[in-house]
């Protein structure tokens, strides 16, 4: 008796095994009724992952991320693909969680079968899903990973953006040389690396030209109320804030300091560029500057061009990120057609020697596989962004 | 000892040992297209599942079978997944693949899990004084409590987390593992220890006047139970490579309660099933069948929220009431 | 810390204590009652928020011409009903058939309809789980005093605060609804012996709270004006503690808890950033490890 239960349990683990295989696990030749939504393409097309924060509190991120690589995919299969294969996007949701991200990764690169990754936006996440990309000798381009260590995990990891010591520097530079500012304070969230890391380089990059810090204060993430930490602030009298946490935050934080009496200056850094920075500051963020890759007044014609797809397409101007994905995904498909193969190792190579005309600026990498491109500095206008100033590395 | 090595013992073995052999087949052995019938994907899920059943267990130990009321029991699997991720990745810096790395590697689950199982002595101690209610939200704040502390430590990678944790944990430890757990916890469940730990749930009251120790058994629940959890944390840690503070917040502490729940409370098998289910529920079903039915994926967690619910009106004793026929010794 | 500073935090803590001490209340109502701690009852908070937030971006999309103040509690209605009508929601459908079940069921439950209302908000596609601008409907006007600065929606938060919380002790202390409603939290069986109808006097309790809860999030959007589903869960579990710091069951507790942990939460923070994030589990800590009844509760004795 006890045998046949062991059989049986035994039958019926089987059995559910190669329920679940057939919908979708292996390759197998079982053909199962309902169309399981990860068929086979047909070996012609390209399949490229991209990683995003589609929800979660950078959601907006992960949109303009999604739409920037999605028109760049569009244009290239308008005009026959990469080699004569369509290219196909398939997206992982990373919710902002590194956790979710690997294990998305995994999934794109075991059951989607792809070749390639663009993504993701956050340092945090980038540096989950880096080592899993890297194992598997897949090439990926991050757009907007700004932290020195995504790229140092290895010689497949790439990115289309600038790094944080620059971005730090840059937006001393300006602070001190163009608004002639002596005083500064920051203000960031301590649980995000990029925040923490970026403030830290203003202030070390400030100290540097002969700036002061008279204010270096941290919030919990997730607070709403700055109040505490902005009156202690304001009370050491700083001619600027440095703000480098992201829009939705410094939207509050602006209005509470001007709230409070504070009539200096706002900078910030790329994690400003949404419209939801305005709707939430109002007239405080009004004035305000910050650091970006990217500017939709750039007078170049790719990146008018650029403008006037997007908007055509998703209906909206597109922002930084948009760009930088729209940047990535490009260089992704310029390397393959170099390449001409969608060997990880082929495709790696014709990266690092790419000398690309993006959108955000000509890309070439150096050793670390980061470009060497410049920063623009946007200023909050009228509730608008208008382009201030470019700034070369 | 004899208690340990009776019949019923190498049943569950024999079980565990035809489900490992079958694993294997199907994911090394058994091609099918360019693979194995399991692929990686697969193996993941399988992993996260056991790793879930030794996080389950472990808190079935606590909420179960001594009924005290834990909800912040990812702040467990926290510190373990921390202190051997440290060990592992900062001090020692293992490669994986030798004899020596593996070795290395368990004693810093061990470590990992007696860290861990120390914090549980320091929350069983007030956890004492507390009722129900009140124990649950002061779990929950030292969740949270130790979240906190991790994220301001800056040599274990602070904000940012541990990165770059060897790969050391593979589905045969982690298997092998999760099932010494589950008989260890077996073995105390059904021992005269576990039988102390019952009438505390059923009336602590009545089981101090009776004479038990209400006090050591309570604390014990815990500090086994945090040990557990410790060792599960770094193995989860060391399968996906890395440990974010964020992991180990009051959702994740959530989710291991509610697959004790669905299972039901004191019963280990249904924490065992319960993981299976809601973990591959979770990863591979629900994000294969929503879109088909045109919702996206953010829609699996409103689901989860949605069973959880019924369950708890219609079912409340969970997909167990009773412990399964092949883990029950015989003498009972 | 200079005179000046020390009188800014202390009006920003009334502030931030203001918003607590609405949920606390909430909370200790509804424990105090059925003593179940509703984890979903930041939640309600959320609603309240959303349902405003449609609500005046509808009515600001056709005219700009209703003052402000006609504007500000049309809303607070909005709100007050949105909260009262989804707590009730919550406590027919899911708490009221648990009602005599053991204490974890009914606990867990709660955090599935926290989790419920958090993802399904989120998951709607005309909110999404991005943050929102709410609307300005009163618009923010700052002014000084002896050096401190003042606004006109901190003003907002802690003037309406203390209307509603006497509003509220008038009704338990005057009404025959509060007079079944105390009687029910002391002993809800000899109270069904004297006629009360347990249901209903829930029922109404639970209306209360989360009418409480629905005026916290209007306030709280109006104050931080960035909503999100997930909105609700920090100054859910913060106002907890409030109400534990009070004493739990206890209304006036409730508000002193609250605005005491607002102050201190402030100055913690502007003693060391971090500080104020520990606070409140902290303070949770020492309160249940040495006065585990809070400020004005009673001491419970263990009877065997």
């Amino acid at each position: 008796m006890r045998t046949a239960r062991v059989l049986l349990i035994f039958a019926l683990i089987t059995g559910l095994v190669f329920f679940g295989v057939s919908c979708g696990g292996g390759t197998t030749t079982t053909t199962p009724t309902t169309q399981p939504p990860t068929t086979q393409p047909p070996a012609k097309d390209i399949i490229i992952g991209v990683v995003a924060p589609l929800t979660g509190d950078s959601a907006t991120f992960g949109k303009s991320t999604q739409e920037g690589a999605e028109l760049a995919v569009a244009e290239w299969n308008a005009k026959g693909g990469i080699n004569g294969s369509q290219i196909v996007l398939k997206m992982a949701d990373d919710k902002s969680d590194p956790t979710e991200g690997a294990a998305g990764i995994t999934r794109l690169i075991e059951q989607e079968k792809i070749v390639g990754e663009i993504g993701t936006v956050q340092s945090k996440v980038s540096l989950a899903i880096a080592p899993i990309l890297q194992a598997k000798k897949i090439p990926m381009i991050s757009p907007t990973s700004t932290n020195e260590k995504v790229t140092l995990v290895g010689d497949f990891i790439f990115r289309a953006c600038f790094i944080d010591n620059f971005q730090g520097v840059v937006g001393a530079a300006f602070a001190y040389d163009n608004l002639k500012l002596t005083k500064a304070a920051c203000l960031f969230d301590v649980g995000n690396d990029y925040t923490k890391g970026l403030a830290e380089n203003f202030r070390d990059a400030f100290i540097k030209l002969g700036g002061e810090i008279v204010g270096f204060e941290a919030h919990p993430t997730g607070a709403t109320d700055f109040n505490a930490q902005l009156t202690k602030i304001i009370a050491a009298g700083p001619e600027l804030l440095y703000l480098s946490d992201y829009y939705n935050d410094v939207g509050l934080i602006c209005k509470q300091a001007r709230a409070l009496g504070y009539t200096g200056f706002f900078l910030g850094s790329d994690v400003w560029d949404s419209p939801v920075l305005v709707e939430v500051g109002g007239d405080a963020v009004e004035g305000g500057f910050f650091t970006n890759h990217f500017s939709k007044d750039d007078t170049r014609p790719e990146v008018q061009a650029f403008v006037k797809d997007y908007t055509a397409k998703f209906g909206a101007p597109p922002d930084a990120l948009a760009a930088l994905a729209y940047d990535a995904a490009n260089l992704m498909f310029d390397a393959i057609n170099r390449a001409k193969s969608t060997d990880g190792t082929a495709i790696r190579d014709a990266l690092k020697v790419a000398n690309f005309k993006a959108v955000s600026g000509t890309i070439k990498f150096d050793a670390n596989r980061n470009p060497i491109k410049a920063a623009v500095i946007i200023e909050n206008k009228g509730g608008q962004q208008t382009y201030k100033a470019t700034v070369q590395p | 000892m004899k208690k340990l090595f009776r019949k019923s013992t190498f049943r569950l073995i024999l079980y565990a040992a035809l489900l490992y052999t079958l694993v294997i087949l199907l994911s090394q052995v058994i091609p099918a297209g360019d693979g194995f019938v399991l692929n990686n994907y697969f193996m993941i899920i399988i992993n996260i599942s056991l790793v879930y059943v030794i996080l389950a267990t472990s808190l079935n130990l606590i909420n179960g079978i001594t009924g005290q009321f834990s909800i912040g029991h990812m702040g467990f699997a926290a510190i373990g997944a921390y202190v051997s991720g440290t060990l592992t990745t900062l001090i020692w810096k293992l490669i994986p693949g030798s004899l020596t790395a593996t070795s290395l590697f368990i004693v810093a689950l061990l470590i990992g899990g007696i860290c861990a199982a120390i914090v549980g002595f320091l929350i069983g101690m007030p956890a004492l004084r507390m009722k129900g209610d009140y124990l649950a939200i002061v779990t929950l704040g030292f969740g949270e409590i130790i979240r906190t502390i991790i994220n301001n430590i800056d040599y274990v990678g602070g904000p940012r987390g541990l990165l770059g944790i060897p790969q050391l944990s593979n589905f045969t430890i982690i298997f092998i593992i999760a099932l010494l757990t589950v008989m260890v916890l077996r073995y105390l469940v059904f021992s005269s220890h576990g039988r102390a730990m019952l009438s505390i749930r059923e009336d602590a009251t009545a089981a101090d006047l009776v004479g038990v120790n209400i006090t050591k058994y309570k604390v014990w629940a815990f500090v086994i139970g945090a040990f557990f959890a410790g060792v599960g944390g770094g193995l989860l840690a060391h399968m996906i490579q890395l440990a974010h503070p964020t992991q180990y917040g009051f959702y994740a502490s959530f989710l291991v309660l509610i697959v004790v729940y669905i299972g039901g409370m004191g019963s280990m098998t249904g924490s065992i099933i319960a993981a299976f289910i809601l973990t591959f529920l979770e990863k591979y079903i629900l994000p294969m069948v929503l879109p088909m039915i045109g919702l996206g994926v953010e829609w699996r967690m409103v689901i989860y929220a949605v069973l959880l619910i019924i369950i708890m009106i219609y079912r409340p004793e969970g997909l167990m009431s009773r412990e399964a026929k092949f883990m029950i010794p015989e003498d009972h | 810390m200079d005179l000046t500073t020390f009188f800014q935090q202390l009006v920003n803590g009334l502030q931030l204590g203001s918003i607590y001490a609405l949920i606390a209340l909430g909370y200790t109502m509804v424990y105090g009652i059925i003593k179940l701690i509703n984890f979903a009852h930041g939640d309600f908070l959320m609603v309240g928020a959303y349902a405003v937030y449609f609500f005046a971006t509808f009515i600001l999309a056709f005219t700009n011409a209703i003052p402000p103040i006609i504007l500000f509690i049309l809303c607070l209605i909005v709100s007050l009903a949105a909260g009262a009508l989804i707590a009730e929601l919550s406590n027919c459908l899911t708490y009221k058939p648990l009602r005599y079940r053991p204490r974890l069921s009914a606990l867990i439950t709660a955090v599935g309809v926290s989790m419920f209302l958090e993802y399904f908000f989120a998951s709607l596609p005309f909110i999404g789980p991005s943050f929102r601008a709410f609307p300005d409907i009163i618009k923010q006007v700052s002014f000084v005093v002896g050096g401190v600065y003042l606004n006109n929606i901190q003003l907002l938060d802690i003037g309406l605060a203390i209307v509603l919380m006497i509003l509220l002790t008038f009704i338990v202390n005057r009404t025959m609804t509060g007079k079944a409603m105390r009687a029910v939290s002391q002993d809800k069986d000899a109270a069904r012996l004297m006629g009360i109808n347990i249901e209903r006097t829930i029922t109404f309790t639970f209306l209360i709270g989360g009418a409480l809860a629905g005026a916290a999030g209007i306030l709280m959007a109006m104050t931080y004006p960035r909503i999100f589903p997930y909105m609700g869960i920090l100054p859910g579990l913060k106002a907890f503690v409030a109400a534990v710091l009070g004493g739990i069951g206890n209304i006036p507790g409730a508000m002193l808890g609250g605005f005491l942990l607002g102050i201190a939460e402030i100055y913690a923070t502007s003693y060391n950033s971090l500080l104020g994030e520990g606070i409140a589990f902290a303070i949770l800590i020492l309160v249940l490890l040495f006065r585990p009844q809070g400020l004005l509760g009673e001491k419970q004795s263990e009877k065997v």
